[in-house]
């Protein structure tokens, strides 16, 4: 495969291309899904080919093409270039691409147990049984169970001396219970409401022991169709480290992307409220608040060894003590701003242009603990689990609805409350956290469902987080 | 390369003789030219083929997909696939192969558009950006040309061809931002001048944006807020596998919505987009899921067909190997006589929205959905636009605010547009609904 990567990126220079580099990809994944104790679906994708990108001028040009031969990725490489040459009619600054070392190098996804060696027998069961434990709960009216694994190797070059190959491996999976009312539906999942997900193998799921947790999740599900609605208003929120790190996600990860920053998202994804001036000085949220991008987190779900264009991965600070200190960034986006490049582009398999994506996007944690944050709390709630998520084009006003919530009284948990959510201005919400979770509550929540781009593309991310608390949050909101 | 027809034959002809098979072959050329700050800086094209071939032995169900089309990565397809059925329990619920039926190729085509150069999609970004006098432009034009053929071990054998072209985009002036969109199977059909025009003006007209107050407000709702809306209905509400589960909002034979609210699913209108067949190779004819305001059908697939004891709709939809369910995805809402500038003239106090952004569902038994309007928002005083104001976030039944009594005009304005799941899915006007709950302003 190095030699079809160095065929396409010749065949790019040879037309024109100031700067060119390629990945070869082959990949199987895999995806069970169960619902109540029968298969829903049942799926393996295999995929293999090259995708080239050429920079001429101020645009990429990338041309993708599935198994090629030496001569076939030769050709994708002058189509690359040819594409990239007619964005001239159209044209602005040409881009500089920030300087990176050169690597020569290996990277494979530490891992015990690869996952394509466990039968598909035993990971079927696996699910009926647990979707099998849901279902004998009286009430429970769906039960799902999902597994999905991914194994890629990856074969980079670039017309700049760098020669890649990567084995990554990806584990994850999660249940669900949903109950259903009258006029409603009630959900509980576990690990988490898109599951969750690892770089590593089997030992993902081992580890996540979803028997141990099928039973209560289908309870609390059925429980929440006789819950009180949480009341509308202001007061303390605590959040689960799995919702913390959705917040995470949708108002610090997408914000800091660099590519949103400079408006090339614009029409799409969105831009950011964050702008460069202010790097180094934005009050981004209290002063217990430390986000870094680390992309060298044993087994966090966006860990790698290099990115898509040969950046060895690295840990960025983002927000230091409150203040917005980073970006997220490619060679491209890096250079126009005059930032070291972060190393943080990726593409979603081999025919997809690599862009700016969150790696291991989190909240470092603090000296509380989640049961010091109720013991705390006057008055209250705490919410769990994201059920919906919606924030606008810049990052800024959020509205997230959970699945579960419990009310928090003179310091101790109350009853459980449903379809609770909260909205807030980024910023603020940020500002208003006083307390954080400890080490030992420090999950690294592993998403595996990241859209953007144009044509779309998924990237798999990780969000560490703790449970936090913050004061003075609008709660309550409902149609 | 062989031909798709060919690749089907192929790997049918690996799959054990006393196996039921299907396989969909999905091949073509995508092209995507992206533009931002008003140059085109993300260009893209790929060729590639994918095969889907679902095995079924004694009732043991598995699936493959691959995009490798060489004799042995085919015949492995099939090899595991057979391997992995065996392994399977046996699903009580197949509903057994499509058996061979006539399905009319209906050939949204275009042979230019299938041809289209980066050139071809240069020249239409830059009439969009042009159209912008000066403003920050960003979007995308694409051309995708497909072709998909389907087989099945009972015989089964239809395939058929479709081009799309679609434009995308906004200007925009700091934070005060106005969107344009337009598809067709020709990309001769797009006039970036008037799309990015209609861009341009929403732009302009945005500058200068002011806080409203949340609350309940009439509104005028441009296209792409409809295309949002319907899609979000046949997602969640006429896909026969949310009703039969109990998720859907959807009651049968009930007069859930306005008398004036007529959707239909109709893959083989003129201006089509797609083939006439779902995932399963059945036909798909049109389907009017809501007439005089009265929910009339589900969309179904041979599955939750086989449940509920009737027969598919064509609306297999193989997204994530079906979990989803059955979907329609060629949804047209029939428009009505009024030009937007009477949808407005009608508004004593309201808002008019151009386009909706990040939209999820709270629940999907009531379809109460949270979102936010974004390029272009204007406050309607006295029958006339009179004000820009910043985006608001809203919380909502889409079911409740086209429901009796709440749709107060029907544009006669439909066309193509864009929505929260794509482009491509709908055909829609603008129209006017009695209430819309915001809930919160730009600030929280």
């Amino acid at each position: 495969m190095f030699d079809l990567a160095h065929a396409a990126v010749e065949g790019a220079l040879a037309a024109g291309a100031a700067y060119a580099d390629a990945r070869g990809i082959t990949s199987r994944t895999q995806s069970i899904t169960v619902q109540n104790a029968a298969i829903e679906s049942s799926g393996l994708l295999e995929s293999c080919g090259v995708g080239v990108r050429a920079l001429i001028g101020s645009s990429w040009g990338f041309y993708a093409v599935g198994e090629p031969s030496a001569q076939e990725a030769r050709k994708a490489g002058h189509e690359a270039a040819e594409i990239a040459r007619a964005s001239a009619m159209v044209a602005g600054r040409a881009q500089v691409l920030a300087d990176v070392p050169v690597h020569q190098d290996e990277y494979q996804t530490p891992l015990e147990e690869d996952p394509f060696s466990v039968s598909l027998s035993e990971k079927v069961d696996l699910l009926v049984g647990v979707t099998q434990t849901m279902m004998d709960t009286p009430g429970v009216a769906l039960a799902r169970g999902n597994l999905q694994f991914w194994d890629a190797e990856k074969w980079f070059v670039s017309s700049q001396g760098h020669r890649i190959f990567q084995h990554m491996v990806e584990s994850g999976g999660g249940i669900s219970a949903m109950a259903v009312g009258e006029a409603e539906t009630q959900i509980r999942s576990y690990p988490q409401s898109f599951g969750h997900y690892e770089t590593g193998g089997y030992e993902v799921i081992r580890r996540g022991d979803y028997p141990g947790h099928a039973g209560r999740i289908a309870e609390e599900a059925v429980s929440l169709l006789t819950a009180d609605e949480m009341e509308e208003g202001e007061t303390t929120l605590i959040l689960g480290s799995d919702q913390v790190a959705l917040q995470i996600h949708e108002s610090v990860g997408h914000a800091v992307e660099l590519d949103r920053i400079l408006g090339w998202e614009a029409a799409f994804a969105g831009t950011s409220h964050l702008e460069l001036a202010n790097l180094n000085q934005h009050r981004y949220g209290s002063a217990l608040m430390n986000i870094t991008a680390d992309a060298t987190l044993r087994g966090a779900l966006g860990t790698f060894g290099y990115d898509d264009e040969g950046t060895p991965a690295q840990g960025v600070d983002i927000v230091k003590e409150g203040t917005w200190v980073g970006v997220l960034s490619g060679r491209d986006s890096a250079s126009i701003a005059g930032l070291p490049p972060g190393g943080m582009v990726r593409g979603d398999g081999y025919n997809r242009l690599p862009m700016v994506r969150m790696t291991n996007v989190g909240l470092l944690p603090g000296d509380s603990s989640l049961e010091e944050m109720i013991e705390g709390t006057e008055s209250g709630y705490l919410m769990e689990t994201n059920r919906s998520w919606s924030i606008d084009d810049r990052r800024l006003n959020f509205q997230f609805g959970c699945e579960i919530g419990w009310e928090v009284k003179n310091g101790r948990l109350g009853k459980m409350v449903k379809n609770p959510t909260y909205t807030g201005i980024t910023p603020q919400f940020w500002g208003s956290m006083d307390m954080i979770g400890n080490q030992s509550e420090w999950v690294l929540w592993g998403l595996p469902n990241c859209g953007k781009g144009q044509p779309m593309q998924v990237a798999h991310t990780a969000h560490p987080a703790v449970p936090a608390r913050f004061r003075e949050v609008r709660v309550g909101v409902r149609g | 390369m062989s031909g798709p027809s060919d690749i089907a034959e192929r790997v049918l002809a690996h799959v054990d003789s006393g196996a039921e098979a299907e396989v969909t072959i999905t091949q073509g050329h995508e092209a995507l030219t992206r533009f931002a700050n008003s140059y085109i800086h993300q260009n893209v094209a790929e060729d590639g083929a994918l095969v889907n071939l679902k095995v079924v032995m004694d009732g043991r169900v598995a699936s493959s997909t691959t995009d490798r089309m060489g004799a042995d990565s085919l015949e492995r397809l099939a090899a595991q696939t057979m391997e992995a059925a065996r392994l399977q329990p046996v699903d009580p619920d197949w509903p057994g192969l499509t058996p061979p039926q006539e399905v009319p190729s209906l050939e949204h085509w275009d042979q230019g558009t299938a041809e289209a150069s980066p050139a071809d999609r240069a020249r239409v970004v830059k009439q969009f950006v042009d159209a912008g006098k000066g403003l920050e432009a960003a979007g995308y034009c694409q051309t995708t040309a497909t072709n998909v053929v389907f087989a099945n071990s009972a015989g089964h054998l239809t395939e058929d061809r479709f081009t799309n072209a679609t434009l995308d985009g906004i200007h925009r002036d700091g934070a005060a931002a106005g969107s344009g969109h337009a598809a067709s199977v020709r990309l001769a059909d797009l006039d970036g001048e008037s799309v990015g025009g209609l861009a341009f003006r929403r732009a302009k007209a945005s500058l200068g944006a002011v806080d409203v107050k949340a609350g309940d407000y009439e509104v005028v709702l441009a296209q792409e807020c409809l295309a949002t809306i319907v899609m979000f209905m046949a997602f969640y509400g006429f896909n026969a596998k949310s009703h039969h589960e109990g998720q859907s909002f959807v009651k049968l034979g009930e007069e859930q919505f306005d008398p004036g609210f007529r959707l239909i699913d109709d893959a083989t209108a003129k201006q089509g987009l797609h083939v006439g067949f779902d995932s399963e190779g059945s036909r798909k004819g049109p389907l009017v899921l809501i007439d005089g305001g009265v929910s009339r059908a589900l969309a179904h697939d041979r599955r939750t067909a086989r449940k509920a004891g009737t027969e598919t709709s064509g609306h297999a939809l193989d997204f994530f190997g079906g979990y989803f369910g059955p979907i329609p995805t060629d949804l047209v809402v029939t428009p009505g006589p009024l030009s937007e500038d009477e949808l407005v003239s009608s508004v004593d106090q309201g808002l008019y929205v151009s386009t909706f952004n990040y939209c999820r569902v709270l629940d999907p038994k009531t379809l109460v959905v949270t979102g936010l309007t974004r390029n272009g928002t204007f406050l309607i005083e006295n029958g006339r636009i009179a004000t820009p104001v910043t985006n608001l976030r809203f919380t909502q039944s889409f079911v409740e605010a086209l429901g009796p009594g709440q749709l107060k005009g029907v544009g006669s304005d439909e066309r193509h547009a864009d929505s929260e799941f794509g482009a491509g899915f709908v055909r829609c006007p603008s129209l006017h609904l009695g209430s819309w709950h915001f809930t919160g302003g730009a600030s929280g």
